[in-house]
């Protein structure tokens, strides 16, 4: 178990290092990275100052080298837009990122998993053909126009909701639905079908059989059978959760790091990029590897390795 | 239900693009100040106008051309791309497969979006950089399906026997290995079309993609919040577009799983 948690954490180093080093070489390779750095109206002078200053005049391996070396230490230069060191710029929009992913993750648990077991115990009943549209529905609708339609609503007609920022339930209310929507409706759909197999199978008859009531069947019996391949969506869906928040986030001008990322991408602030991409990977691959010790909890047959 | 529900919407999508020059009744881009943010009903403007005066249903119906054809493309290459090393991978197994799994898991490891918008932000914008980068973004999800395919169809009885009596590597693959990979192909690719088709609106929604005055769907949204307190309209109908466009493909794509491939877990 310790010997595959640290393999598994060798490989979460790996796949950190291999992204830092694919946006590394785009960024260079893509053209000159100073005049990328700098803003359109810049004069030959300063760009000649700042390649100097910033080190694009030594070769790319040692520019390559040195950009390690800092990324190890969690250096990735200053921020060209906030002069801030840029880890701890993206840091400190974290914890924002996080209460709106972990609201949406609350509202997709309280609402997909009921949903989707339901539909699934009482199939085709009326619930089931609701949710089934709703799900469908809520997969295809793209959030950036969810988002835009709920503040017409909420805020322009109703006036209950602000449109965007930060501060209150009320601000974190429709960034946490449009979020969640997607999500919500792919987990629901797959916690059917996955419920649906589960309630197939001979352990549950046996469990009928023996008099059990269905409150039993289900939720001990049943549920946890069909536990994996919801966590495995989870886990999966986590990374775009984080590509979600920054369409979200962007909409709702709330003051998180995927906002941070696409106004420094507008920008080209790439110190700060590079130390987003950073953060999300490693985020991202730690999810996974928390997903697949969870399978080893929920289902005792599975052993790492 | 399901079915046709799904062709329909998707007929009524492509036809809309393809006839998109004889169904609007104005030029996509032609401005009338004196007829701006007129409200759907509008005599001449079904759907009304924008802050221009430009003729939104034209706009939205032109729209349709742009994400549908960003869609296709994008679908052939990463298909094609995709599908290709996937065959190979699983075919040959060694290192180049090992190689290409870690490049899939290091691609995985990164939101779709990000990843796409990233390479916009770093290549340039518009049309043949937004394709670019979707499919530089998208062609993961074959290589994985169709690695996984290929490495269970190439022990079944018939790959061995072709094997067996002879025939060379190239022809296994084509002749007798891909024609049983092909439905996963299908199934992936239009399941993927409508996720395509939403990344290039999200990311021209974003600015880093179709840029105005270009009607797109996504850059048509972005604009409209700006006006989104007294014409609600500009944020209403194309979004409704791509939603019912995305709808339509989702539900086919679900058709098709159903019929080819109903084990494929995508």
């Amino acid at each position: 178990m310790r010997a595959y948690v640290l393999s598994r954490l060798g490989q979460t180093a790996l796949v950190v290092f291999l992204s830092l080093t694919a946006v590394f070489a785009m960024v260079r390779l893509s053209g000159d990275p100073v005049l990328l750095f700098m803003p359109m109206d810049i004069q030959a002078k300063d760009v000649n100052e700042f390649r100097q200053r910033l080190g694009f005049n030594d070769p790319l391996p040692v520019q390559y080298g040195r950009f390690l070396a800092g990324a190890v230490r969690g250096d990735f230069g200053e921020s060209l837009r906030y002069k801030q060191d840029a880890l701890g710029l993206v840091l400190e929009r974290l914890p924002a990122t996080l209460l709106l992913a972990g609201a949406s993750l609350l509202l997709t648990v309280g609402i997909a998993l009921p949903l989707g077991v339901l539909s699934a115990v009482r199939r085709n009943s009326l619930l089931d053909h609701v949710g089934t549209v709703a799900t469908v529905l809520g997969q295809a609708t793209p959030g950036f126009w969810l988002g835009l339609m709920l503040i017409f609503v909420f805020s322009v007609k109703l006036r209950w909701l602000p449109t965007g920022g930060t501060g209150s339930l009320a601000h974190l209310a429709m960034p946490a639905v449009v979020l969640a929507a997607f999500f919500a409706a792919r987990i629901a759909r797959l916690t059917r079908s996955a419920v649906l197999d589960a309630l197939g199978e001979d352990y549950v008859l046996t469990a009928r059989a023996k008099g059990l009531g269905e409150g039993r069947v289900v939720g001990k019996h049943t549920l946890r059978n069909s536990a994996i391949p919801i966590v495995t969506l989870a886990g999966l869906e986590a990374g775009q959760l984080l590509g979600g928040a920054v369409i979200t986030e962007t909409i709702f001008a709330w003051p998180g790091l995927g906002r941070l990322t696409v106004q420094a991408l507008l920008n080209r602030d790439f110190p700060v990029v590079l130390a987003a991409v950073f953060l999300v990977s490693v985020m991202y691959t730690l999810i996974n590897l928390l997903v697949d010790l969870l399978y080893g909890w929920l289902d005792p047959r599975v052993r790492l390795r | 239900m399901k079915k046709w529900l799904g062709i329909g919407l998707t007929a009524a999508a492509f036809a809309a693009a393809l006839l998109a020059p004889w169904l609007a009744p104005h030029d996509p881009l032609a401005a009338d100040f004196a007829q701006g943010l007129r409200p759907p009903g509008t005599p001449g403007h079904p759907l009304g106008t924008d802050q221009l005066g430009r003729d939104l249903l034209a706009r939205v119906l032109y729209g349709a051309r742009l994400a549908l054809f960003i869609g296709a493309c994008t679908v052939l290459i990463t298909a094609v791309v995709g599908g290709f090393l996937g065959l190979v991978a699983g075919f040959v197994e060694r290192w180049p497969s090992t190689v290409l799994m870690r490049i899939a898991d290091v691609q995985l490891s990164f939101p779709f979006i990000l990843l796409a918008m990233t390479i916009n932000a770093i290549v340039g914008l518009g049309l043949r950089n937004i394709i670019l980068s979707l499919s530089a973004a998208g062609w993961v999800v074959y290589a994985r399906v169709v690695r996984g395919e290929v490495l269970s169809v190439k022990q079944r009885d018939y790959v061995q026997a072709a094997a067996a009596l002879g025939t060379g590597r190239a022809r296994l693959l084509f002749r007798h290995v891909l024609p049983n990979v092909a439905p996963s192909i299908i199934v992936v690719a239009s399941l993927q079309f409508s996720s395509f088709i939403v990344a290039e609106a999200a990311i021209s929604f974003l600015g880093f993609g179709i840029q105005p005055p270009t009607p797109a769907w996504g850059s048509m949204l972005s604009e409209s919040r700006d006006f989104l307190y007294f014409a609600w309209w500009l944020a209403a109908f194309p979004g409704a577009a791509l939603a019912l466009t995305a709808l339509g493909v989702n539900l086919l794509g679900d058709w098709l799983r159903d019929t080819l491939d109903p084990k494929l877990r995508v």
